[in-house]
């Protein structure tokens, strides 16, 4: 530590601080536009320009470490002088449009010009004019005569995003902000550029003139997508949602937001929404009122479950939905009597359920992963799957961490990899199974004898994997999306668990959604009650689908693409005597195999609470009026349990439901968690044929992404095709492409890719998209052949 | 994309570097792609920066920093001439002139026949041998005066 | 042709042999003694900085500051890898001495960066040249390679234990890479643009590993100092200017060209030695230490020795040792138009003063050359100067602006009026 003087207030700031950090410290503003806290220090604009005693000239603050006794002048006539005469300088080029800029009311530019600029230009030379960029369908690059070269969406990608996609191209005054020619940005989370950019150079596409900042209110929220719980900030107009931005959470999501938190409003204003409770009769539809609505999916409910007993209804519910919605959903299952009702749709082995000692969850909180030494990826793209996740394990790794994957797709992480196995998704298990005999051996311990049955062959890079985490002081096993819907889940997970037991390291399972811890701990999920409480048990998603039950509620789901199997979840979906489907949205699909429509609030539209991966509740307000019919998905509930003359269905307030979940204590939650499991005897299942590698691409990952239509417009939606190893195709014979019918519980017509990154012996073709719901398990068996 | 030759000089370049300093390779390797096709397209760049597994914008950004990358295709002979204070006090400006009247074309541009482009150039650290005229970007040319500017286009002729 | 007098760096080099740049040539010479006395005697690291520091030598790439106290600054005992860097960049207009000494005696360089790698501790050493000398960037290789094959590059250089290898990187058109962090920048296959300060290179530099740069001629003055002794050298200068130095002369002489003379010989004799002027016409300016360099009057420069106190205390700097010599006929506002033209064109474009600064500079300037100078032009540029030197990363900004304030300042009568008669008060010719 180590004392200076700013504008002559005397404070004591570690050593290492720049003159800026100090400057936070004691609340003194020094204006800037290259200076970003999270970003590395660029030090071009020069617009901090401070004062300092003893240095001939001013000395950029963002830039310049403190020293025992400096004495600084933000404000003094040098300091003034030389900030003035920045200013000046970033203005003579600028187009000065500000009436017609999306960023006006919010520009940096603007904002300090008032301060700084002076009233008239003395530059009468000609303006400098640069051609506008496409950077994709997110982020727009119309008007780069505005840029003022502070390189902080370069640095962006680079530093954060992981990979340069952005370049300042060009020496000089010619130096232009640009994506390499004739590439969009495809960054998960590129469009954190936008709120980077200080004036309106980078701007959001889909929001670009449909709002002035200043006619937007503000209202908090936080993120339905994957389990971190980002915090957003959702600016509403008129009753309509019009931007999403990030809310400061530096314990969660710090100052960023993936594109999805970012873009994804676009569903809530289109007309894919569902906008009254509807009813099919004699094949036609018909809007009718809630009443009739409710009475109709009443009477039915209870008509199926006294001719065919109460265990003949299913409750299907995304894990985005509300805490208080799922603890709804089951209280009603549960009353009427039977425990089927499961949150884990792409789950489909639940074998490991009773061996569980709580709820999975990511194993440590969401900022230590910054500070893990080692982690191991097992079944994962993180990248698409947790893409602020992904951000901090590069972080992690830029500090030295080594980071080792298992995986089925071989995608980069865009950060250095110390060990990488790329194998078909049936070989994950003998491989993790590996690394838990390398490190046994390391340790000279024994495998734990349930698993001696995997037949597993220690390689070199088993062994390096197994070397680094035990090596490690904090280490991480994660096991991502692939290894939670994987077959063999609950061999995955013990397989983590004895792996932890002997390095030390711990294990992680990020959530997939953003309450899937909260459908845990709601008790949504058919061995447990709410807070893990024994209740009445059930069937799981995968039984209630395979073979078929008399009715289904479905709740905030898209069930064919929301579920492991997309074919088998239509054909008991069409068996069914009565579909009921809760949702904010039409579907296609449902139209055919759906009774009845209800039309219940998306998260903007409702007060709700989401358990992120690392147990932290947060709870919201809607923040704006449902849209025409629609209602909060706790109301409806509610009424329906009343009308089902079920007891304790008195609620007034979405809070209320939450308080009798939490038993109006949050702190009981973390004690929920809990990735450890019994040990049970298994074994590795020998698979022969081809395997299908059925990954979700991110844009088809909820009900809201996929109908945010500038989402859909990037690769990230999916690119449906079948992609095979070089290798795989040779000895299929279909080593020149073309096109390929390939096979599960239907066929499908594809073009065929040829794809190294894809293990041999495997099928890629992406699930939980409209063109390929005809395919079954994600992980399945498949056939190919030419078409 | 390139030759085999070309790829053998590029990892020559990648030899003299720490393993993990690839992309300080980048420039010679640019060069020695440009002088094997002649200019830089975006195709080469990207090849370029995947041989060195470095992001294409990175490359372009040193393909377009530096003024010796050509980025688009150019007469068969370029032709580049000092016009910077120290050669034009020794005939710089002049044999710019020269050059511009004879080849009846202005800096920037190619003759109609695809045989010449000419460029004005920076100081190439050669004032001394004012006026310098840089051939190709790797030949220099010195004392270009317009008898020497005969006699050099009739040999590239 | 190149013209030497003797000197330090090409004493008995005699440029016409074209093989004089050879490495028998070099060892023929006494090359290679300095570095077999110092690997023999296994002088210690602190004898040899100590050396280099008793004699004087000040950077030759421009700032002139003392070699010997740059190298002390290298951190001892780091664990890690180390670097010497050799700016042979030379872009600065004006000036073309590096490349003569790496041309006809590439060796003095290679065994000056052996050296140093040598007192520095340093694992390799690169050779940054500048794009345009191509050649030169070759012949390098080919010297290098001799080098190697000799055994004096490369593990346990001599059979001594002392392993160090030196490359060459060549630029490929950007001025701004001679500044020492855009050359390291380049060097690690970026754009070339200008690192902030501190850290300094001694404790971050190539890789983020200590780096130490000097110019092509500090480096090859090296081998003298060691062989032939730090007094020596020393003594061919004056006090607190040691050596011998390379001018470049260009402009209206006879006989432009490099001449490696004493520091503290007089401009006269300097412009003597090269021939006098051209045609016999009178000695308007001359610049004389590159086109960074204040310009002064010819009268005040017929006054002054050729070192760094003597110019500096006439208001200019010796630089790099680029003399140019202008003539009566030269507009003054033609040649500042052609100098504000080339920072403009060569700012890196990452400060906001430099890249928007240069620009609006060249553009007034341009405008008044072009006959639309307005009252109050001066004053702008002087207040637009005012506004960018000393505000931005590198020296640069700076750079751009002491032409433009001492052209103004020396010749002021002719650029009020351009901007009065919209013409030039002389008959400008070029040359
Ligand atoms: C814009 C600019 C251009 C420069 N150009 C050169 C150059 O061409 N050659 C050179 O040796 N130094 C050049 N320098 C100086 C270098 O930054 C550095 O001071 C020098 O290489 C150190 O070597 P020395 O101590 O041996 O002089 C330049 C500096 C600036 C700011
Ligand atoms: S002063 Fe100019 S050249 Fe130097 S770093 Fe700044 S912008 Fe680049
Ligand atoms: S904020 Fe310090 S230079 Fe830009």
């Amino acid at each position: 530590m180590l004392e200076i003087e700013i504008d002559g207030k005397t404070l004591t700031v570690p050593d290492g601080s720049t003159i800026m950090d100090a400057a936070h410290q004691c609340g003194t503003h020094i204006p800037h536009f290259c200076y970003h806290k999270k970003l590395s220090i660029a030090a071009n604009c020069r617009m901090c320009l401070v004062e300092v005693e003893k240095a001939p000239k001013p000395l950029p603050a963002c830039a310049t470490p403190v020293s025992p006794g400096m004495k600084v002048q933000t404000h003094s006539a040098m300091a003034k002088k030389a900030q003035q005469g920045v200013m000046e300088f970033l203005l003579i080029n600028h187009p000065l449009d500000c009436p017609i800029c999306d960023q006006g009311g919010e520009c940096q530019l603007q904002d300090l010009a008032v301060g700084y600029g002076g009233g008239v230009s003395r530059y009468e030379e000609e303006k400098r004019v640069v051609v506008g960029k496409d950077m994709g369908p997110l982020v727009s690059a119309e008007e780069m005569s505005r840029c003022i070269h502070c390189t902080r969406c370069v640095r962006f990608t680079e530093e954060i995003g992981g990979f340069q996609e952005i370049g300042m191209a060009n020496r000089g005054e010619h130096s232009e902000i640009l994506p390499f020619l004739n590439k969009t940005v495809e960054s998960e989370i590129s469009g954190n550029v936008i709120d980077l950019c200080p004036v309106g150079a980078l701007t959001s596409k889909p929001f670009r003139y449909t709002a002035r900042p200043w006619e937007l209110s503000r209202r908090k929220s936080v993120s339905p997508h994957d389990g971190l719980g980002a915090n957003l900030i959702v600016q509403v107009k008129q009753g309509r949602v019009m931007r999403v931005l990030p809310r400061e959470n530096e314990a969660v999501n710090e100052c960023w937001i993936a594109d999805r938190d970012r873009f994804s409003y676009e569903a809530l204003n289109s007309t894919a929404r569902l906008t009254s409770p509807r009813i099919k009769q004699g094949g036609v539809w018909q809007d009718v009122d809630w009443q009739t609505a409710l009475d109709y999916v009443a009477h039915g409910l209870q008509c199926i479950a006294k001719e065919q007993g109460a265990e003949k209804i299913g409750v299907l519910a995304s894990p985005h939905s509300t805490l208080e919605e799922l603890y709804l959903l089951q209280k009603l299952m549960r009353g009427m009597g039977n425990g089927n009702i499961d949150s884990r749709l792409r789950t489909s082995d639940f074998a490991a359920d009773m061996a569980e000692s709580g709820a999975p969850w990511l194993g440590v909180a969401v900022d230590e992963i910054n500070k893990q030494n080692a982690i191991l990826l097992v079944g994962s793209n993180l990248r698409k799957e947790q893409p602020l996740l992904a951000a901090r394990v590069r972080a992690a790794v830029k500090k030295g961490a080594q980071l080792s994957q298992i995986g089925v797709f071989n995608e980069d992480p865009l950060c250095k990899l110390h060990a990488n196995q790329l194998v078909s998704p049936s070989d994950l298990v003998s491989r993790l199974a590996a690394v838990v005999a390398a490190a046994a051996a390391v340790k000279d311990v024994a495998v734990p004898e349930a698993l001696g049955g995997i037949v597993a062959n220690v390689d070199a890079t088993a062994e390096s994997i197994a070397a680094s985490l035990i090596a490690a002081e904090s280490a991480l096993i994660l096991l991502g999306d692939v290894a939670q819907r994987h077959p063999q889940y609950s061999v995955l997970r013990q397989l983590a668990q004895a792996l932890s037991d002997i390095s030390g390291a711990r294990v992680g399972i990020p959530a997939e959604a953003a309450n899937s811890v909260g459908a845990y701990v709601a008790g949504a999920v058919p061995h447990k009650g709410a807070l893990g409480v024994t209740a009445k048990t059930g069937l799981n998603a995968a039984q209630m689908l395979s073979s078929p039950l008399q009715a289904y509620v479905l709740f905030n789901t898209d069930i064919e693409s929301d579920s492991e199997n997309s074919a088998q979840a239509i054909t008991a979906m069409q068996a069914a005597k009565m579909v009921v489907v809760c949702s904010p949205f039409q579907n296609e699909l449902a139209n055919d195999y759906a009774d009845v429509m209800l039309p219940v609030a998306p998260f903007t539209e409702t007060a709700g609470t989401f358990i992120n991966m690392e147990g932290l509740v947060q709870g919201f307000n809607g923040v704006v009026k449902p849209l025409a019919e629609t209602r909060p998905g706790w109301k409806v509930l509610r009424v329906l349990g009343n009308l089902l003359q079920l007891p304790g269905f008195e609620y007034s307030s979405a809070e209320q439901v939450r308080d009798e979940v939490l038993s109006g204590n949050k702190a009981d939650v973390k004690n929920l968690l809990n990735n450890a499991v019994a040990e049970q005897s298994v074994a590795c299942s020998v698979v022969s044929g081809l395997q299908r590698i059925g990954e979700v691409p991110l844009y088809q990952a909820d009900n809201l992404v996929r109908r945010a239509e500038s989402l859909q417009q990037t690769k990230d939606a999916g690119v449906v095709c079948a992609s095979l190893n070089p290798a795989t195709a040779a000895d299929l014979g279909l080593a020149d492409g073309g096109m390929v019918k390939v096979t599960q519980t239907g066929s499908l017509q594809l073009p065929l890719t040829l794809d190294e990154r894809v293990p041999t012996g495997c099928v890629r073709v992406i699930a939980a998209h409209p063109a390929t719901v005809a395919l079954g398990a994600s992980f399945g068996p498949i056939s190919v052949e030419r078409a | 994309m390139l030759s085999a030759e070309s790829l053998a000089k590029i990892d020559f370049e990648v030899s003299k570097y720490p393993p993990e300093q690839k992309r300080s390779a980048v420039m010679g390797a640019l060069r020695i792609a440009q002088v094997e096709k002649g200019w830089l397209a975006p195709e080469t760049i990207e090849f370029v920066a995947n041989y060195l597994q470095i992001a294409p914008v990175a490359a372009y950004e040193v393909a377009t920093f530096y003024n010796m990358y050509d980025r688009k295709p150019l007469g068969k002979h370029k032709l580049t001439v000092c016009t910077n204070l120290p050669c034009a006090l020794s005939g710089g400006v002049d044999a710019g002139k020269y050059l511009q009247q004879k080849l009846g074309i202005g800096y920037g541009e190619t003759t109609a026949d695809g045989k010449y482009t000419l460029v004005e150039g920076e100081c190439m650290g050669a004032c001394g041998d004012a006026p310098v005229m840089l051939l190709n970007n790797h030949k220099m040319c010195s004392f270009m005066t317009n008898e020497a500017i005969d006699k050099k286009l009739a040999e590239l002729e | 042709m190149a013209i030497f007098e003797s000197g330090v760096i090409f004493e008995g080099v005699d440029t016409s042999d074209l093989n004089c740049w050879t490495l028998d040539a070099y060892q023929a010479r006494g090359g290679y003694q300095a570095l077999r006395r110092i690997l023999e005697g296994k002088m210690t690291q602190d004898d040899l900085i100590a050396e280099v520091k008793g004699s004087g030598l000040r950077g030759r790439g421009g700032a002139g500051f003392p070699t010997g106290l740059k190298w002390s600054f290298m951190p001892r005992n780091f664990p890690g890898d180390k670097y010497v860097v050799c700016n042979s960049d030379e872009g600065e207009p004006g000036t073309f001495k590096d490349r003569d000494i790496m041309r006809f005696n590439p060796h003095s360089l290679i065994e000056g960066m052996i050296i140093a790698g040598y007192a520095m501790g340093a694992k390799a050493g690169y050779n940054y040249i500048h794009g345009e000398i191509f050649e030169v960037y070759e012949l390098f290789e080919i010297a290098l390679d001799q080098a190697r094959k000799a055994g004096l590059l490369g593990n346990n250089i001599l059979g001594s234990g002392f392993n160090f290898d030196l490359f060459a990187h060549h630029g490929y058109g950007a001025y701004i890479c001679g500044e020492e962090t855009a050359l390291l920048e380049s060097l690690e296959g970026k754009k070339g643009q200008p690192r902030f300060k501190p850290p300094f290179p001694a404790s971050f530099g190539l890789y983020g590993k200590p780096t130490t740069i000097n110019n092509t001629e500090s480096f090859a003055s090296v081998p003298f100092i060691v062989r032939d002794g730090a007094q020596k050298f020393l003594e061919q200068g004056k006090p607190n200017n040691g050596g011998t130095k390379l001018f470049s002369i260009s402009g209206h002489v006879n006989r432009p060209g490099n001449y490696e003379i004493p520091l503290g010989t007089p401009f006269a004799a300097l412009l003597e030695m090269a021939g006098g002027m051209r045609g016999g016409k009178k000695l308007k300016a001359v610049i004389p230490g590159g086109s960074s360099a204040p310009v002064l009057p010819g009268e005040i420069m017929m006054d002054l020795t050729m070192d760094y106190d003597s110019i500096a205390k006439a208001g200019s700097m010796l630089g790099s040792g680029a003399v140019i010599v202008m003539n009566e006929d030269i507009c003054m506002v033609k040649a500042l138009e052609r100098l504000a033209y080339f920072y403009h064109e060569e700012s890196c474009g990452q400060c906001t003063p430099c890249r928007e600064g240069t620009g609006w500079l060249y553009r007034v300037i341009h405008r008044i050359e072009n006959g639309l100078g307005r009252p109050g032009d001066l004053e702008l540029l002087d207040s637009v100067g005012n506004n960018m030197a000393g505000r931005t990363i590198c020296a640069l900004a700076d750079a751009a602006v002491f032409p433009v304030r001492s052209f103004t300042k020396h010749f002021r009568n002719e650029f009020e009026y351009h901007i009065e008669h919209k013409k030039c008060l002389v008959n400008h010719k070029w040359c």
